[in-house]
């Protein structure tokens, strides 16, 4: 982790990502998938992205994998550096691959995501070989102790079953043994519970943290699940419509949401709370077309306090204090709106 | 306010062949009183769809008995049950792309019911389909397109005006939300409790997000391979449940809420829910239960009331 002790000293982020934008040409015409999108990250640090499907948030990990298939997909703008190195269209970061190796990733449907035709073992030891150049032979004795430690019983006997003799929560525990084998400095997970139940999304969270301790990797998270970044993360991204529309702790974002899109998903969503019951309110509509995206603020259509301006204008990030920022009109020192009757009802 | 449905030892087996036998629901008993909404958690596997499919003679009962309205309904249906019955008990999909017939238009699928089981002329269905359209929060124009041209939740409209348009007296919904984001869901949710108001239906809600069916339930029913551990008032199992599983499972569920997360002693339980093929006898839960007894694993544990409390519970720690 020496790497790591260089960063903190230097205060540069392990990795920034900078106004990302990302296009698909299809035969309907161009979405714009990802529309200005940034964020950073630092070690031992979670950052969870949220929002709806469609919203950009698989989009924008994807890209800094490497991940869009170019043609269709297409980085038209921005930038992420690990380190301060660029790694967009790039596949290495000072001699080490970028993917897999710096970064690794973890996918929602384990099922579909590892080879059905190889033993789990051998798909654990691959990048072992790949990466770190290890024999065919002591990449599966690491693979078994990968498997041990991602907590999979019996893991010898385990390593020489195939994908298809496991549940899906083992699944992801071997998906996640397979990236730690090249001890990334982030992980990037992609809805990775969604698929499972919440008893055994407990067990894979909770292995998260623990290997995050350990090994001090940084996490991207992305879930539509508010619980879930509740539980995990540090800092939060709420995307929508291809934008981050408020950035901030998860106290931040959480106590004293600032946008309007963060404010209806809490409100959409049922609290355990008896002292705080509340009726469900969903927010009406449906997100903007990308193909076509709108002049002013994504969210304008279903937004409760839309003004004018909203429908016309884009809305600027307001620094609110600290690192929490929200896109949105209200914050304007000229807005004849007080967010602060609006969204801090619900403050500590 | 009476009881609608009796469920008395329902239960479905599924013959693999070769000695092996699929216990999916396993001597469940269940009342459901008029005009209530039931909800019924567990994990994927605990025989929660195969309960609801089973009370409405989608799966023929290996075992027990559905009592409608004081009328024992048949153990195996025959089209001319289907065609009766359909008009008093309906259902609700889990999957909204898989569950429409993708060649027919969405006036085709929500009138096929009415135009199978009433005598209305096809103008008068066409009427009752823009009405219903409407009432989901769809437009009538939408009655000529098809199933494809619809996002997930207005999919899930359809299949509910679908399950509607008879007016049945009883609806279960098997997973009617899992498929939708967040915004969505609670439009949905909101359109069956509406509904529910103005049709006075009763409702079994079958779903895992355990924080939607407090919300949602009058009564909740926690199921674990195939047989029923916990049922109570929605608030009170979720808030003081009494099983282990009811425990565990609701100790899993992640809350909207930073301070109460971080706070959080982790509860969650190691393995995972063993095979539902050849059930041995004792309690279901007992091998990954963290309060296990000896008794567990030797003795099934019977569903009894809790002292004092509108609670039935199934552990040998309760008794």
């Amino acid at each position: 982790m020496t790497a790591g002790k260089e960063n903190v000293d230097s205060g540069i982020p392990l990795l920034t990502v900078e106004n990302l934008q990302v296009e698909f040409d299809t035969y309907g015409g161009t979405v714009q998938a990802v529309r200005g999108v940034s964020f950073s990250v630092d070690q031992r640090q979670t950052l969870a992205i949220v929002g709806e499907s469609g919203c950009g948030k698989s989009v924008t990990v994807q890209s800094i994998m490497g991940l869009i298939p170019t043609p269709p997909g297409r980085i038209t703008a921005g930038s992420a550096r690990l380190r301060g190195h660029e790694t967009l269209g790039r596949s290495t970061v000072g001699g080490k691959q970028i993917r897999g190796a710096e970064i690794g990733m973890i996918f929602q449907d384990p099922m579909t995501s590892l080879n059905p035709t190889m033993t789990i073992g051998d798909q654990i030891a691959e990048p072992l070989q790949v990466h770190r150049g290890y024999s065919a032979s002591d990449a599966f004795t690491e693979a078994i102790r990968l498997i041990e430690l991602c907590k999979i019983p019996e893991a010898a006997k385990r390593a020489r079953q195939y994908p298809f003799e496991f549940s899906g929560g083992m699944l992801q525990r071997a998906m996640i043994a397979m990236v730690l084998s090249c001890k990334p400095s982030v992980l990037i997970a992609d809805e990775p519970t969604t698929a499972l139940d919440v008893t055994i999304q407990a067990q894979i969270l909770d292995l998260m943290q623990e290997l995050q301790k350990e090994t001090g990797m940084a996490i991207i998270l992305i879930t539509h699940d508010l619980g879930v970044v509740a539980r995990m993360a540090d800092e939060v991204a709420v995307m929508y419509a291809g934008k981050v529309v408020e950035y901030g702790s998860a106290d931040d974002v959480f106590y004293h949401s600032a946008h309007p899109y963060t404010v209806g998903l809490k409100e959409a969503m049922p609290m355990n709370d008896p002292a705080r019951q509340h009726v469900l309110k969903p927010i009406d509509g449906s997100p903007p077309d990308l193909f076509a995206p709108p002049a002013g603020c994504g969210y304008c259509p279903r937004c409760p306090y839309a003004m004018q301006i909203c429908s016309e204008r884009q809305p600027q990030g307001h620094n609110l204090h600290g690192h929490h920022f929200a896109s949105c009109w209200l914050h304007h020192a000229k807005s004849g709106r007080k967010p602060e009757t609006i969204f801090f009802k619900d403050a500590r | 306010m009476g009881d609608l449905i009796e469920v008395r030892k329902l239960t479905r087996f599924f013959d693999l062949g070769g000695n092996q036998l699929v216990h999916a629901v396993d001597n469940v008993s269940l009342t459901i009183g008029e005009r209530e909404i039931v909800g019924l958690v567990g994990e994927s596997g605990s025989g929660k769809s195969t309960f609801g499919k089973t009370l409405l003679g989608l799966h023929d009962k290996t075992d027990g008995e559905v009592i409608f309205r004081g009328e024992a309904l048949p153990k195996k249906y025959r089209p001319a049950d289907f065609q009766k019955l359909g008009t008093k008990m309906q259902m609700v999909f889990q999957d909204p792309y898989s569950s429409l017939n993708p060649r027919m238009t969405v006036g085709e699928i929500i009138g096929e019911g009415l135009r199978l089981r009433s005598s209305l002329s096809a103008s008068d269905v066409k009427e009752q389909v823009v009405d219903w359209l409407e009432k989901v929060g769809l437009h009538a124009d939408h009655m000529s397109r098809y199933p494809h041209e619809f996002s997930g939740g207005q999919r899930q409209r359809i299949g509910i005006a679908r399950a509607l348009i008879l007016e049945p007296e009883f609806v279960v919904c098997d997973e009617p939300i899992s498929a939708l984001d967040v915004s969505v869901q609670a439009q949905v949710i909101n359109l069956l409790a509406e509904l529910k108001e103005t049709m006075g239906l009763t409702l079994l809600f079958i779903a895992h997000d355990l924080s939607m069916v407090r919300y949602v339930s009058d009564r909740m029913a926690v199921m674990y391979l195939g047989s029923l551990v916990e049922l109570g008032k929605a608030d009170e199992v979720y808030f003081s449940p009494k099983h282990p599983y009811t425990e565990v499972l609701i100790g899993s569920n992640p809350e909207p809420d930073p301070n109460t997360e971080k706070g959080r002693v982790s509860t969650s339980i190691q393995g995972e829910i063993p095979s539902p093929v050849n059930v041995r006898p004792g309690c279901r839960f007992a091998n990954r239960c963290p309060k296990v007894l000896y008794v567990c694993r030797e003795k099934t544990p019977e569903l009894i009331p809790l002292r004092g409390e509108d609670r039935l519970v199934a552990c040998h720690l309760i008794s």
